[in-house]
């Protein structure tokens, strides 16, 4: 049985009434978490986050949810786990999204919280630490990313729960007059086993609101559950078939107008010159706002916007960014894997040594390119901008930074502040991003007391992006005389997602810090070498790098789990057996494999033209290992036809939604894979729509297997760590089936056509 | 002025002949079930039904659509939920949601021409965007949603 110990320094509770009904909640303070519950659910460090539990005389139970909705089925996970300690009834619970940074210290702040994963480094001060530090000191930061939302939740969440279950039964015990420990609950209704006396939660609500609060509650034994482990019918799903969701494209405010862009299309470059003469005298043509980096029309449709802004000619000051090309880039990307100012990652025995001396050493150089969201909603931002406060609605993985961007940006005093945080059409870490807030305050300051909604056109969003980062990767590697790698040295070379993403937040702050999301998914894998040595080298480039579904994993998991595949040809050995003898110590990870051997009949034969390729990858806490099946025809027609996924996420909330979350981060990751290629030319984005930014779709999809084996290992997250092992099982099964290595994503650049 | 009928009812709209017929439907008519996704027909996401056709309403022309009955997401069902909308929920299709509105246009208008497709069928009928990658879900769905309709 589960304790959760919480002293009152550490844990601020509030019982108040609310709107006719009870509220519980949470605020955890900063501190140092020396109780066991909690080091089970934060790393060391800053933890700050809350839960709110409403519910209303009729019974009816509120979940405020503080993490944001973009099809990952967090409403529903975080529902469940109060839920669950609460023993309300599932069927009729409410879900809103969390108010910001409310007087409870409404913020979500872990070290995880913001993908700024600071794990893997040790001695200097990292990026990730310093901006957590800076931002814990600021302010709270709410925010989803890094597949964290539920395991941030799950203790705090379910102790949530447990609270105000007690509350109430300590209600009912007084109002019936009977001690509380003859009293239970199920599905929301309190009974009394010696009287048979009942009542559902809102009978006891008004009393429980002042009953005191205690802080040591037990919580249930997993034998115990009835909803954690068990699917649930997501929340969000019915009015998403009815066109009833609303998203940030679909906000309609009183008076509101309409905002279309036209942005500079070279990196770093800014608005020189503007001719509006014909577009200001366009149909419903409001305003033509210029800013640094483009021009804005206001008007009052969206299509008289974008129309009118398109008839605006412009001219730029491009500066440096127009020399940059995708080669170009590359080039210096291969250049530097001879750097001597590498930054080390992971370090054991000494490897440059070991393989100084080996006599038969392999090399490999493999590449990415960089890789746009585009998130099925396009870019949107809704700001109404009065003389003292800034109202904004948007779909946003940020609320915190959102608030406090819109607060610099309309100058304004920060109670006067408010953020709407609308469902998201897609987020992937591109909606942690702040460019949106600052453009739709810079334009809606221009029209004053009105509120301005700025959406991007798709060639915005796919020239405009926040990138992942294109990347290189050498290895050199050595056998034992035993068949298994003596010595492996990694070098990846590209730009830091952290330190980029930083930088747009903190102009001022010019970082030069370790990045663990350059190296994670490399110098964290779990093969047990004698001699390794995995180092970075930063390099920066204009075009701006962010935060992409599995962020270094997307990358590094394709690098490291092909030249794997290389060693074990190297070797002679089957691929999983290969890996299995690098895992001796790990049996988590063996399970895993052997589970996808089982499940996907690794041993059994192909018919020619058919290949089978494996790949195993730890991100975000889940161990994760996919066998991908392909057919390919001479011509180079590739048809990935079926994906075994095995993943150990350690505990199990929603299932469906993890069976659901791996095929999504597959057929994300697979999009990638085959043709996903962002090409720069003279500064700019050649690409522009889907046409040229292609997308698997239904005939391209795989038939997935998924099976989940939860070994009660740490909770682990599920919306990224999908996405890594699909590239290299397929580039593997695509070596396997014709002798050919891939080294350089996408696919489609080899000739092969999905 | 044109005159326009949509989910039965009509509207006369004050905008130029070439607007696009989705942000006519979005931002003069109101009914935002309707999404934008790329602008050039390229993601489906703003599939309606022209006289029970699909079509891709960001780039049809809002003048070429006087005289034709327009059927939206929101006008698909009135009472109770399609069966197509139905299967989208008991196969738990939806993630982010964006796509399915005109997913679930896109799936209705095929089932109705071709009441039990083959997987070819859906794959060569069915070319909408889902960044989410609900694919896997949306082709059980579209089975299920047929079989419902040969049931009833």
């Amino acid at each position: 049985m589960a304790k959760l110990k919480l002293t009152r320094r550490k844990f601020l509770v509030a019982g108040a009434i609310v709107g006719g009904g009870l509220a519980v909640g949470y605020g955890v303070l900063s501190g140092e978490p020396d109780e066991a519950a909690f080091s089970a659910t934060a790393d060391d460090g800053e933890i700050a986050l809350n839960a709110w539990i409403k519910i209303n005389k009729d019974g009816i139970v509120t979940v405020a949810i503080p993490r944001q909705e973009m099809g990952q089925g967090v409403l529903t996970a975080l529902a469940m786990l109060v839920a669950e300690e609460l023993d309300a009834d599932f069927d009729s619970i409410q879900v809103e999204q969390a108010p910001i940074a409310d007087v409870y210290a409404n913020a979500v702040l872990l070290k995880d919280a913001l993908p700024f994963s600071d794990s893997y480094h040790e001695g200097e001060d990292s990026i990730g630490s310093w901006g957590m530090g800076k931002a814990a000191a600021m302010l709270g930061v709410q925010a989803t990313g890094g597949s964290t939302s539920v395991r941030d939740a799950w203790g705090p969440m379910r102790q949530a729960g447990a609270t105000a279950r007690s509350l109430l039964v300590n209600a009912a015990a007084r109002t019936w007059n009977v001690p509380v420990e003859e009293c239970s609950v199920k599905n929301g209704v309190v009974t009394h086993s010696g009287s048979n006396k009942n009542g559902n939660f809102g009978e006891f609500v008004v009393k429980a609101a002042s009953e005191a609060v205690t802080l040591d509650h037990s919580l249930k034994d997993p034998k115990d559950y009835s909803l954690i482990g068990k699917s649930q019918k997501r929340l969000d799903i019915p009015e998403k078939v009815t066109g009833q969701a609303v998203f940030g494209v679909d906000v309609d405010v009183p008076d509101m107008v309409h905002a279309a862009v036209s942005l500079c299309p070279v990196f770093g470059g800014t608005l020189a010159s503007y001719d509006d003469g014909e577009a200001k005298d366009m149909p419903g043509v409001l305003k033509v706002i210029p800013f640094e980096t483009g021009v804005a029309v206001i008007a009052d449709s969206f299509w008289r916007a974008k129309t009118a802004v398109e008839a605006i000619s412009m001219t730029f000051n491009e500066g440096d960014g127009r020399s940059l090309s995708s080669d170009g880039i590359l080039q210096t990307l291969e250049e530097n894997l001879s750097s001597e100012d590498g930054r080390t990652y992971s370090e054991e025995g000494d490897a440059e040594a070991a393989l100084t001396q080996a006599t038969d050493k392999t090399e490999a150089v493999y590449k990415v390119p960089y890789l746009a969201h585009a998130c099925m909603e396009p870019m949107n931002c809704t700001a109404k901008v009065t003389e003292d406060g800034v109202e904004i609605w948007m779909p946003n993985q940020a609320p915190t930074l959102i608030k406090w961007f819109a607060e610099k940006m309309a100058d304004v005093p920060a109670e006067n502040v408010k953020v709407h945080t609308t469902l998201l059409g897609g987020g992937f870490g591109r909606r942690a991003e702040i460019d949106l807030v600052v453009m739709a305050v810079t334009i809606a300051k221009e029209m004053k007391n009105r509120p301005v909604k700025l959406i991007w056109t798709r060639e915005n969003d796919i020239q405009h992006d926040m990138y992942r980062p294109a990347a290189v990767s050498r290895f050199q590697a050595a056998l034992g005389s035993d068949g298994t790698i003596e010595s492996w040295s990694n070098r990846i070379v590209g730009q830091s997602v952290s330190g980029s993403f930083t930088a747009r937040l903190l102009p001022w702050a010019t970082m030069d810090a370790p990045d663990n999301t350059t190296s994670e998914g490399a110098a964290d894998i779990p093969y047990s070498f004698p001699n390794r040595l995995v180092d970075h080298v930063p390099v920066k480039f204009a075009v701006p790098v962010g935060f992409w579904r599995s962020v270094g994993h997307s990358y590094n998991g394709f690098f490291t789990e092909c030249f794997m595949d290389e060693m074990a040809h190297k070797a002679g050995k089957d691929p999983i057996d290969f890996r299995l003898s690098h895992l001796s110590e790990r049996k988590d990870f063996t399970d895993v494999l052997k589970k996808v051997a089982e499940v996907s009949n690794w041993s059994t034969p192909l018919e020619a033209g058919r290949g089978r390729g494996v790949a195993l990858h730890e991100s975000f806490g889940s161990i994760v290992a996919q066998v991908a099946e392909v057919t390919i025809s001479n011509d180079k027609d590739i048809s990935v036809d079926k994906i075994y996924c095995v993943i150990d996420t350690g505990t199990v909330v929603n299932p469906d939604t993890i069976v659901a979350q791996m095929e999504s981060g597959i057929i994300f990751g697979l999009t990638a894979a085959l043709y996903g290629d962002i090409t720069i030319e003279d500064g700019q984005v050649v690409n522009s729509n889907f046409p040229d930014y292609d997308m698997i779709k239904l005939a391209t999809t795989p038939e997935i297997e998924t099976h989940l084996v939860p070994s009660g290992r740490r909770i682990g997250g599920v919306g990224e760590p999908g996405t890594p092992p699909i590239a290299p099982a397929v580039a593997n099964a695509v070596f396997a089936a014709t002798g050919e290595r891939i080294r350089e994503l996408p696919l489609a650049k080899h000739g092969y056509i999905g | 002025m044109l005159d326009l009928e949509i989910n039965g009812k009509p509207y006369q709209v004050d905008v130029e002949e070439d607007t696009p017929l989705l942000w006519v439907l979005r931002d003069t008519v109101g009914l935002k079930g309707t999404k934008f996704g790329c602008g050039v027909s390229a993601c489906g996401a703003c599939t309606i039904h022209m006289d029970g056709e699909p079509i891709r309403s960001c780039t049809y022309p809002v003048a070429d659509a006087v005289g034709t009955k327009i059927t939206t997401i929101e006008g698909l069902a009135t009472d109770a939920l399609s069966n197509v909308q139905q299967a989208w929920i008991d196969e738990q299709v939806p993630q982010c949601g964006y796509c399915q509105s005109g997913m679930i246009m896109a799936v209705s208008a095929m089932l109705s021409e071709n009441p039990e497709p083959t997987d070819e069928d859906i794959d060569d009928t069915i070319t909408n965007i889902c960044r989410c990658g609900t694919y896997p879900r949306i082709r059980k769905a579209i089975h299920k949603a047929a079989k419902m309709q040969g049931g009833s």
